[in-house]
Protein backbone atom coordinates (compact mmCIF):
# COMPACT_ATOMS: atom_id res chain seq x y z
CA UNK A 1 0.00 0.00 0.00
CA UNK A 2 1.20 3.48 -1.28
CA UNK A 3 0.49 6.17 1.65
CA UNK A 4 -0.54 9.26 -0.70
CA UNK A 5 0.18 12.59 0.86
CA UNK A 6 -0.57 16.16 0.78
CA UNK A 7 2.08 17.34 -1.62
CA UNK A 8 4.28 20.06 -1.14
CA UNK A 9 3.42 22.51 -3.76
CA UNK A 10 6.83 25.04 -3.41
CA UNK A 11 9.00 26.42 -0.56
CA UNK A 12 6.59 28.36 0.65
CA UNK A 13 3.78 25.59 0.58
CA UNK A 14 2.83 24.42 4.46
CA UNK A 15 -1.00 23.40 3.96
CA UNK A 16 -3.31 22.73 0.99
CA UNK A 17 -7.45 22.39 1.07
CA UNK A 18 -8.76 18.97 -0.24
CA UNK A 19 -11.69 20.54 -2.89
CA UNK A 20 -12.49 17.62 -4.75
CA UNK A 21 -11.98 14.14 -5.08
CA UNK A 22 -11.92 13.17 -9.06
CA UNK A 23 -10.89 9.21 -8.54
CA UNK A 24 -13.19 7.16 -5.77
CA UNK A 25 -12.41 4.25 -4.04
CA UNK A 26 -11.79 1.10 -6.36
CA UNK A 27 -11.15 3.52 -9.28
CA UNK A 28 -8.01 2.57 -11.26
CA UNK A 29 -5.40 5.35 -11.63
CA UNK A 30 -2.19 5.99 -14.07
CA UNK A 31 1.02 8.00 -13.44
CA UNK A 32 0.35 11.21 -14.22
CA UNK A 33 -3.61 10.86 -13.27
CA UNK A 34 -5.22 13.88 -11.74
CA UNK A 35 -7.09 12.65 -8.78
CA UNK A 36 -7.65 15.97 -6.92
CA UNK A 37 -8.17 19.43 -6.71
CA UNK A 38 -6.40 20.90 -3.80
CA UNK A 39 -6.65 24.53 -2.67
CA UNK A 40 -3.70 26.30 -1.83
CA UNK A 41 -1.72 30.04 -1.88
CA UNK A 42 -0.79 29.32 -5.53
CA UNK A 43 -4.34 28.88 -6.02
CA UNK A 44 -6.69 25.73 -6.69
CA UNK A 45 -3.85 23.12 -8.18
CA UNK A 46 -4.96 19.59 -9.71
CA UNK A 47 -2.99 17.17 -8.10
CA UNK A 48 -1.11 14.27 -10.25
CA UNK A 49 0.31 10.70 -9.07
CA UNK A 50 2.70 8.96 -10.19
CA UNK A 51 2.36 5.83 -9.26
CA UNK A 52 0.04 3.10 -11.07
CA UNK A 53 -3.14 1.57 -8.67
CA UNK A 54 -5.99 1.46 -6.74
CA UNK A 55 -7.25 4.30 -4.64
CA UNK A 56 -7.70 2.52 -1.59
CA UNK A 57 -9.44 4.77 0.71
CA UNK A 58 -9.41 8.79 0.57
CA UNK A 59 -8.48 9.69 4.25
CA UNK A 60 -9.59 13.65 4.06
CA UNK A 61 -12.53 14.84 2.38
CA UNK A 62 -13.50 17.79 0.91
CA UNK A 63 -13.04 20.94 2.47
CA UNK A 64 -10.16 19.87 5.36
CA UNK A 65 -7.07 21.96 5.53
CA UNK A 66 -4.21 19.46 5.96
CA UNK A 67 -0.17 20.10 6.69
CA UNK A 68 2.09 19.08 3.81
CA UNK A 69 3.24 15.34 3.86
CA UNK A 70 -0.10 14.40 5.70
CA UNK A 71 -1.85 10.94 4.00
CA UNK A 72 -4.60 12.19 2.14
CA UNK A 73 -5.36 8.83 0.59
CA UNK A 74 -4.07 5.73 0.06
CA UNK A 75 -3.13 3.52 -2.83
CA UNK A 76 -3.11 -0.21 -3.86
CA UNK A 77 -0.37 -1.15 -5.64
CA UNK A 78 -1.67 -4.14 -8.56
CA UNK A 79 -0.56 -6.94 -6.85
CA UNK A 80 -2.64 -5.75 -3.20
CA UNK A 81 -5.98 -5.16 -5.61
CA UNK A 82 -7.27 -9.04 -5.91
CA UNK A 83 -7.38 -9.26 -2.17
CA UNK A 84 -8.48 -5.72 -1.48
CA UNK A 85 -11.31 -5.03 -4.16
CA UNK A 86 -13.69 -7.83 -1.97
CA UNK A 87 -12.24 -6.08 1.46
CA UNK A 88 -13.06 -2.58 0.13
CA UNK A 89 -16.66 -3.53 -0.39
CA UNK A 90 -17.27 -5.68 2.63
CA UNK A 91 -16.12 -2.82 4.88
CA UNK A 92 -18.21 0.05 2.73
CA UNK A 93 -21.09 1.00 5.05
CA UNK A 94 -24.33 1.25 3.60
CA UNK A 95 -24.82 5.22 3.24
CA UNK A 96 -27.39 6.55 6.31
CA UNK A 97 -29.55 8.74 3.84
CA UNK A 98 -28.42 11.76 6.50
CA UNK A 99 -24.98 11.34 4.63
CA UNK A 100 -25.85 11.09 0.99
CA UNK A 101 -25.67 14.83 0.95
CA UNK A 102 -23.67 15.86 -1.10
CA UNK A 103 -20.30 17.53 -0.35
CA UNK A 104 -20.13 20.40 1.92
CA UNK A 105 -18.84 23.09 -0.62
CA UNK A 106 -15.75 24.58 0.05
CA UNK A 107 -16.16 27.08 2.82
CA UNK A 108 -15.21 30.46 1.02
CA UNK A 109 -17.25 33.21 2.41
CA UNK A 110 -18.62 35.88 -0.09
CA UNK A 111 -16.93 39.34 -0.03
CA UNK A 112 -19.76 41.00 1.97
CA UNK A 113 -22.14 43.05 -1.00
CA UNK A 114 -25.16 45.14 -0.70
CA UNK A 115 -28.24 42.77 -1.73
CA UNK A 116 -29.37 43.03 -5.46
CA UNK A 117 -25.66 44.84 -6.50
CA UNK A 118 -23.89 43.52 -9.27
CA UNK A 119 -20.15 43.10 -8.72
CA UNK A 120 -17.21 41.66 -11.57
CA UNK A 121 -14.80 39.15 -10.41
CA UNK A 122 -11.35 41.36 -10.82
CA UNK A 123 -13.52 44.08 -8.43
CA UNK A 124 -14.41 41.80 -6.05
CA UNK A 125 -10.92 40.43 -5.79
CA UNK A 126 -9.10 43.89 -6.13
CA UNK A 127 -11.70 45.31 -3.37
CA UNK A 128 -10.80 41.70 -0.61
CA UNK A 129 -6.95 42.72 -1.92
CA UNK A 130 -7.38 45.74 -0.43
CA UNK A 131 -9.55 45.44 2.53
CA UNK A 132 -12.68 47.77 1.02
CA UNK A 133 -15.59 46.65 1.90
CA UNK A 134 -18.12 46.25 -0.88
CA UNK A 135 -21.10 47.84 1.25
CA UNK A 136 -19.49 51.29 1.27
CA UNK A 137 -19.33 51.14 -2.27
CA UNK A 138 -21.52 52.61 -4.92
CA UNK A 139 -22.33 50.89 -8.19
CA UNK A 140 -21.38 52.78 -11.09
CA UNK A 141 -23.88 54.05 -13.60
CA UNK A 142 -24.69 50.99 -14.94
CA UNK A 143 -25.57 49.72 -11.99
CA UNK A 144 -22.17 47.15 -11.74
CA UNK A 145 -18.92 47.75 -9.02
CA UNK A 146 -15.94 47.53 -11.76
CA UNK A 147 -12.51 48.03 -10.89
CA UNK A 148 -13.16 51.91 -11.71
CA UNK A 149 -15.50 52.08 -8.41
CA UNK A 150 -12.99 49.78 -6.86
CA UNK A 151 -9.97 52.17 -7.74
CA UNK A 152 -12.20 55.18 -6.36
CA UNK A 153 -12.64 53.72 -3.12
CA UNK A 154 -10.74 53.98 0.04
CA UNK A 155 -9.76 51.60 2.06
CA UNK A 156 -11.87 51.68 5.67
CA UNK A 157 -9.14 52.22 8.05
CA UNK A 158 -9.42 49.34 10.04
CA UNK A 159 -7.53 46.13 11.78
CA UNK A 160 -10.66 43.93 11.09
CA UNK A 161 -9.63 40.61 9.80
CA UNK A 162 -9.75 41.18 5.61
CA UNK A 163 -12.21 39.39 3.90
CA UNK A 164 -10.97 36.65 1.64
CA UNK A 165 -10.82 37.32 -2.24
CA UNK A 166 -13.26 35.01 -3.64
CA UNK A 167 -13.06 35.65 -7.29
CA UNK A 168 -11.42 32.68 -8.68
CA UNK A 169 -11.70 29.32 -7.69
CA UNK A 170 -8.87 28.88 -5.25
CA UNK A 171 -7.17 32.21 -6.10
CA UNK A 172 -6.31 34.31 -3.15
CA UNK A 173 -4.45 37.15 -4.09
CA UNK A 174 -3.82 38.44 -0.19
CA UNK A 175 -2.86 34.39 0.57
CA UNK A 176 -0.26 34.23 -2.60
CA UNK A 177 1.48 37.71 -1.53
CA UNK A 178 2.13 36.04 1.83
CA UNK A 179 3.42 32.99 0.41
CA UNK A 180 5.49 35.08 -2.58
CA UNK A 181 7.09 37.20 0.96
CA UNK A 182 7.62 34.06 2.69
CA UNK A 183 9.65 32.38 -0.23
CA UNK A 184 11.39 35.73 -1.14
CA UNK A 185 12.64 36.39 2.44
CA UNK A 186 13.96 33.05 2.42
CA UNK A 187 15.15 33.45 -0.73
CA UNK A 188 17.10 36.64 -0.09
CA UNK A 189 18.38 35.31 3.74
CA UNK A 190 19.93 32.08 2.58
CA UNK A 191 20.96 32.74 -0.83
CA UNK A 192 24.05 34.73 -1.53
CA UNK A 193 22.99 36.18 -4.75
CA UNK A 194 24.80 37.86 -7.33
CA UNK A 195 23.38 39.55 -10.72
CA UNK A 196 24.94 40.11 -14.24
CA UNK A 197 23.48 41.97 -17.13
CA UNK A 198 24.17 42.54 -20.45
CA UNK A 199 22.08 44.06 -23.54
CA UNK A 200 21.39 42.12 -26.57
CA UNK A 201 20.41 42.92 -29.95
CA UNK A 202 17.51 41.33 -30.84
CA UNK A 203 16.31 43.30 -33.28
CA UNK A 204 17.02 39.73 -36.02
CA UNK A 205 14.94 37.98 -33.68
CA UNK A 206 12.31 40.49 -34.01
CA UNK A 207 12.43 40.30 -38.20
CA UNK A 208 12.27 36.84 -38.08
CA UNK A 209 9.05 36.91 -36.01
CA UNK A 210 7.53 39.60 -38.40
CA UNK A 211 8.20 37.53 -41.09
CA UNK A 212 7.30 34.51 -39.65
CA UNK A 213 3.87 35.86 -38.68
CA UNK A 214 2.67 37.81 -41.82
CA UNK A 215 2.84 33.95 -43.00
CA UNK A 216 1.08 32.00 -40.06
CA UNK A 217 -2.29 32.19 -39.35
CA UNK A 218 -3.96 33.84 -36.65
CA UNK A 219 -4.19 30.90 -34.31
CA UNK A 220 -0.39 29.89 -35.11
CA UNK A 221 1.20 33.46 -34.39
CA UNK A 222 4.27 33.41 -31.98
CA UNK A 223 4.78 35.59 -29.32
CA UNK A 224 9.14 36.75 -28.94
CA UNK A 225 8.81 34.95 -25.96
CA UNK A 226 8.55 31.39 -27.68
CA UNK A 227 11.59 31.64 -29.29
CA UNK A 228 12.78 33.46 -26.13
CA UNK A 229 12.66 30.72 -23.43
CA UNK A 230 13.56 28.20 -26.57
CA UNK A 231 17.14 30.41 -26.45
CA UNK A 232 17.22 30.60 -23.01
CA UNK A 233 16.85 26.66 -22.62
CA UNK A 234 19.53 25.97 -25.09
CA UNK A 235 22.08 28.64 -23.56
CA UNK A 236 21.18 26.73 -20.16
CA UNK A 237 22.37 23.35 -21.56
CA UNK A 238 25.81 24.87 -21.75
CA UNK A 239 25.84 26.60 -17.90
CA UNK A 240 24.78 23.50 -16.20
CA UNK A 241 26.02 25.89 -13.27
CA UNK A 242 22.57 27.34 -13.56
CA UNK A 243 19.80 25.00 -14.00
CA UNK A 244 19.04 22.15 -11.06
CA UNK A 245 18.33 22.35 -7.07
CA UNK A 246 20.51 22.91 -4.32
CA UNK A 247 19.38 21.17 -1.40
CA UNK A 248 20.57 20.01 1.86
CA UNK A 249 24.03 21.90 1.21
CA UNK A 250 24.64 20.25 -2.70
CA UNK A 251 23.85 21.17 -6.17
CA UNK A 252 22.31 18.90 -8.09
CA UNK A 253 22.35 20.06 -11.83
CA UNK A 254 19.23 19.04 -13.60
CA UNK A 255 19.52 17.18 -16.93
CA UNK A 256 16.73 18.97 -18.13
CA UNK A 257 15.60 22.62 -18.91
CA UNK A 258 12.27 22.80 -16.45
CA UNK A 259 11.52 26.27 -17.36
CA UNK A 260 9.53 28.01 -14.44
CA UNK A 261 7.14 30.73 -16.36
CA UNK A 262 6.81 33.89 -14.19
CA UNK A 263 3.23 35.05 -14.87
CA UNK A 264 1.64 37.98 -13.16
CA UNK A 265 -1.79 37.69 -12.19
CA UNK A 266 -4.45 41.00 -12.78
CA UNK A 267 -4.59 42.35 -8.94
CA UNK A 268 -1.24 41.73 -7.79
CA UNK A 269 -0.65 38.17 -7.63
CA UNK A 270 2.31 35.96 -9.43
CA UNK A 271 3.25 32.48 -10.33
CA UNK A 272 5.82 30.56 -12.08
CA UNK A 273 4.43 27.31 -13.60
CA UNK A 274 6.67 25.30 -15.55
CA UNK A 275 6.88 24.43 -18.68
CA UNK A 276 9.05 20.66 -19.74
CA UNK A 277 11.92 20.19 -21.64
CA UNK A 278 11.70 23.33 -23.65
CA UNK A 279 15.63 22.79 -24.55
CA UNK A 280 14.27 19.90 -26.93
CA UNK A 281 10.77 21.43 -27.97
CA UNK A 282 9.53 23.16 -31.53
CA UNK A 283 8.91 27.05 -31.49
CA UNK A 284 5.37 26.46 -32.19
CA UNK A 285 4.86 23.66 -29.41
CA UNK A 286 6.21 25.75 -26.76
CA UNK A 287 3.55 29.20 -28.14
CA UNK A 288 1.04 26.19 -27.34
CA UNK A 289 2.23 25.52 -24.06
CA UNK A 290 2.43 29.00 -22.98
CA UNK A 291 -0.80 29.54 -24.73
CA UNK A 292 -2.59 26.73 -22.86
CA UNK A 293 -0.23 27.81 -19.50
CA UNK A 294 -0.30 31.71 -19.32
CA UNK A 295 -4.88 31.95 -18.97
CA UNK A 296 -4.63 28.53 -16.84
CA UNK A 297 -2.52 30.73 -14.31
CA UNK A 298 -4.69 33.21 -14.66
CA UNK A 299 -7.43 31.43 -13.58
CA UNK A 300 -6.07 29.55 -10.92
CA UNK A 301 -6.30 26.07 -12.70
CA UNK A 302 -2.22 24.63 -11.85
CA UNK A 303 -1.03 21.55 -11.91
CA UNK A 304 1.22 20.02 -9.19
CA UNK A 305 3.57 19.28 -11.69
CA UNK A 306 3.62 22.29 -13.30
CA UNK A 307 3.77 23.84 -9.81
CA UNK A 308 7.38 21.62 -8.76
CA UNK A 309 8.95 20.92 -11.87
CA UNK A 310 10.95 23.97 -12.28
CA UNK A 311 14.68 24.18 -12.68
CA UNK A 312 15.02 27.23 -13.03
CA UNK A 313 12.84 30.68 -13.82
CA UNK A 314 12.49 33.03 -16.79
CA UNK A 315 10.87 36.67 -15.75
CA UNK A 316 10.04 38.13 -18.19
CA UNK A 317 8.96 42.00 -17.59
CA UNK A 318 7.29 42.01 -21.61
CA UNK A 319 5.68 44.73 -24.01
CA UNK A 320 5.08 48.14 -22.72
CA UNK A 321 7.03 47.50 -19.55
CA UNK A 322 10.27 48.80 -18.30
CA UNK A 323 14.05 48.00 -19.34
CA UNK A 324 15.09 45.66 -16.77
CA UNK A 325 14.77 43.43 -14.22
CA UNK A 326 17.05 42.42 -11.08
CA UNK A 327 14.86 39.29 -9.99
CA UNK A 328 15.14 36.88 -6.86
CA UNK A 329 15.95 33.20 -7.11
CA UNK A 330 13.06 30.68 -6.35
CA UNK A 331 14.53 28.17 -4.24
CA UNK A 332 15.60 25.48 -4.12
CA UNK A 333 16.40 26.85 -7.79
CA UNK A 334 19.66 28.29 -8.05
CA UNK A 335 19.59 31.28 -10.79
CA UNK A 336 16.24 33.10 -11.97
CA UNK A 337 16.39 35.01 -15.72
CA UNK A 338 14.97 38.18 -16.03
CA UNK A 339 14.24 39.62 -19.16
CA UNK A 340 13.37 43.90 -19.48
CA UNK A 341 11.01 44.99 -22.48
CA UNK A 342 12.35 45.03 -25.94
CA UNK A 343 12.97 48.82 -26.64
CA UNK A 344 14.78 50.82 -29.48
CA UNK A 345 18.29 52.11 -28.57
CA UNK A 346 21.04 53.53 -29.89
CA UNK A 347 23.65 50.92 -30.71
CA UNK A 348 26.98 50.86 -32.09
CA UNK A 349 26.95 48.69 -35.64
CA UNK A 350 29.95 48.58 -36.97
CA UNK A 351 31.52 52.09 -37.00
CA UNK A 352 28.06 53.49 -37.11
CA UNK A 353 24.92 54.14 -34.83
CA UNK A 354 21.99 52.58 -35.50
CA UNK A 355 18.36 52.70 -33.58
CA UNK A 356 18.39 48.47 -32.61
CA UNK A 357 15.74 46.58 -30.65
CA UNK A 358 17.83 45.80 -27.12
CA UNK A 359 16.81 43.86 -24.60
CA UNK A 360 18.53 43.84 -21.30
CA UNK A 361 18.71 40.22 -20.02
CA UNK A 362 19.96 39.72 -16.40
CA UNK A 363 21.14 36.68 -14.16
CA UNK A 364 20.65 35.78 -11.11
CA UNK A 365 22.57 33.02 -9.80
CA UNK A 366 23.59 31.36 -6.35
CA UNK A 367 27.30 32.14 -5.21
CA UNK A 368 27.08 28.26 -3.42
CA UNK A 369 27.13 26.57 -6.87
CA UNK A 370 28.29 29.61 -9.65
CA UNK A 371 29.85 33.01 -9.92
CA UNK A 372 29.48 35.64 -12.28
CA UNK A 373 31.67 34.09 -14.96
CA UNK A 374 29.28 31.43 -15.92
CA UNK A 375 26.39 34.13 -16.18
CA UNK A 376 28.79 35.83 -18.48
CA UNK A 377 29.12 32.81 -20.52
CA UNK A 378 25.63 32.01 -20.99
CA UNK A 379 24.32 35.43 -21.66
CA UNK A 380 26.87 35.63 -24.34
CA UNK A 381 25.52 32.21 -25.72
CA UNK A 382 22.28 33.48 -25.55
CA UNK A 383 23.14 36.56 -27.35
CA UNK A 384 24.40 33.79 -30.31
CA UNK A 385 21.98 32.40 -30.36
CA UNK A 386 18.88 35.37 -30.61
CA UNK A 387 21.27 36.14 -33.08
CA UNK A 388 20.32 33.58 -35.12
CA UNK A 389 16.29 32.97 -34.86
CA UNK A 390 16.08 30.58 -38.02
CA UNK A 391 18.34 28.34 -36.62
CA UNK A 392 16.20 27.81 -32.76
CA UNK B 1 -23.60 45.92 -38.45
CA UNK B 2 -23.95 48.42 -35.94
CA UNK B 3 -21.43 49.92 -33.47
CA UNK B 4 -22.97 49.20 -30.86
CA UNK B 5 -23.19 45.11 -31.63
CA UNK B 6 -19.32 45.49 -32.98
CA UNK B 7 -18.97 46.78 -29.43
CA UNK B 8 -20.58 43.67 -28.16
CA UNK B 9 -18.39 41.13 -30.66
CA UNK B 10 -15.32 43.24 -28.73
CA UNK B 11 -16.28 43.22 -25.34
CA UNK B 12 -17.53 39.00 -25.54
CA UNK B 13 -13.85 38.44 -27.14
CA UNK B 14 -12.15 40.37 -24.43
CA UNK B 15 -13.92 38.92 -21.57
CA UNK B 16 -13.20 35.33 -23.26
CA UNK B 17 -9.97 35.64 -22.94
CA UNK B 18 -9.68 37.43 -19.72
CA UNK B 19 -12.94 35.90 -17.91
CA UNK B 20 -12.43 37.74 -14.93
CA UNK B 21 -13.46 40.75 -15.96
CA UNK B 22 -16.89 39.46 -16.43
CA UNK B 23 -19.23 42.29 -16.86
CA UNK B 24 -16.73 45.59 -16.41
CA UNK B 25 -17.20 48.86 -18.00
CA UNK B 26 -14.62 48.85 -20.75
CA UNK B 27 -13.86 52.69 -21.32
CA UNK B 28 -14.41 53.12 -25.31
CA UNK B 29 -10.97 55.48 -25.63
CA UNK B 30 -8.33 53.59 -22.84
CA UNK B 31 -6.20 51.08 -23.96
CA UNK B 32 -7.17 47.43 -22.84
CA UNK B 33 -3.48 47.31 -21.35
CA UNK B 34 -4.02 50.40 -19.27
CA UNK B 35 -7.44 49.13 -18.08
CA UNK B 36 -7.18 46.07 -17.52
CA UNK B 37 -3.48 44.86 -17.18
CA UNK B 38 -4.14 43.36 -20.98
CA UNK B 39 -0.80 41.57 -21.93
CA UNK B 40 0.95 40.69 -25.35
CA UNK B 41 -0.56 36.90 -24.35
CA UNK B 42 -4.04 38.08 -23.45
CA UNK B 43 -4.08 40.39 -26.74
CA UNK B 44 -2.84 37.67 -28.99
CA UNK B 45 -6.03 35.68 -27.39
CA UNK B 46 -8.23 38.47 -28.22
CA UNK B 47 -7.40 38.56 -31.61
CA UNK B 48 -7.85 34.89 -32.05
CA UNK B 49 -11.44 34.98 -30.48
CA UNK B 50 -12.52 37.95 -32.81
CA UNK B 51 -11.35 35.86 -35.59
CA UNK B 52 -13.37 32.76 -34.30
CA UNK B 53 -16.42 35.20 -34.00
CA UNK B 54 -16.13 37.87 -37.18
CA UNK B 55 -13.70 35.52 -39.58
CA UNK B 56 -11.71 38.73 -39.29
CA UNK B 57 -8.17 38.14 -39.61
CA UNK B 58 -6.48 41.16 -38.02
CA UNK B 59 -2.22 41.13 -39.48
CA UNK B 60 0.41 42.17 -36.95
CA UNK B 61 0.74 45.22 -38.42
CA UNK B 62 -2.52 46.40 -37.86
CA UNK B 63 -2.59 45.67 -33.83
CA UNK B 64 -1.96 49.20 -32.76
CA UNK B 65 -5.52 50.24 -34.14
CA UNK B 66 -6.95 47.22 -32.10
CA UNK B 67 -5.78 48.53 -28.77
CA UNK B 68 -9.32 50.62 -27.50
CA UNK B 69 -12.76 49.37 -27.33
CA UNK B 70 -13.61 52.34 -29.93
CA UNK B 71 -10.56 51.61 -32.39
CA UNK B 72 -11.39 47.92 -32.24
CA UNK B 73 -14.95 48.80 -33.23
CA UNK B 74 -13.67 50.87 -35.92
CA UNK B 75 -11.41 49.05 -37.34
CA UNK B 76 -14.21 45.87 -37.53
CA UNK B 77 -16.33 47.79 -39.04
CA UNK B 78 -14.41 48.61 -42.03
CA UNK B 79 -13.13 45.36 -42.54
CA UNK B 80 -16.69 43.49 -42.33
CA UNK B 81 -17.80 46.39 -44.96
Amino acid sequence: MIEFKMPSLGADMDAGTLVQWFKQPGDRIGRGDIVALVETQKGAIEIEVFSEGMIGEHRIQPGQKVPVGTVIATILTPGEQAEAIPEVVAIQPVPEPASVEPPAPLPRPAAPVAAGQKITPLARRTAAERGIDLRDVAAGADGVIGIAEIEAAKPKPTTEAKPRATAHAGLDLAEMRKAIAAAMVRSHSDIPHYWVTHSIDVSPLMHWLEAENSRRPVEQRLLYVAPLIKAIALALKDVPELNGYYRDGAFLASPQVHLGVATSLRGGGLVAPAIRDVDTREIGDLMAALSDLVPRARAGRLRSSEMTDGTVTVSNLGDGSAESVLPLIYPPQVAIIGCGAILPRPWAAGDAIAVRQIMTVSVAGDHRVSHGRHAGQFLTRLETLLGSPEAL
Amino acid sequence: MTDAELAKLVTDALFSVAPDLEGETIAPDKTFRQQFEIDSMDFLNFVVALHKSTGVEVPENDYPKMQTLAGAVAYLRERMK
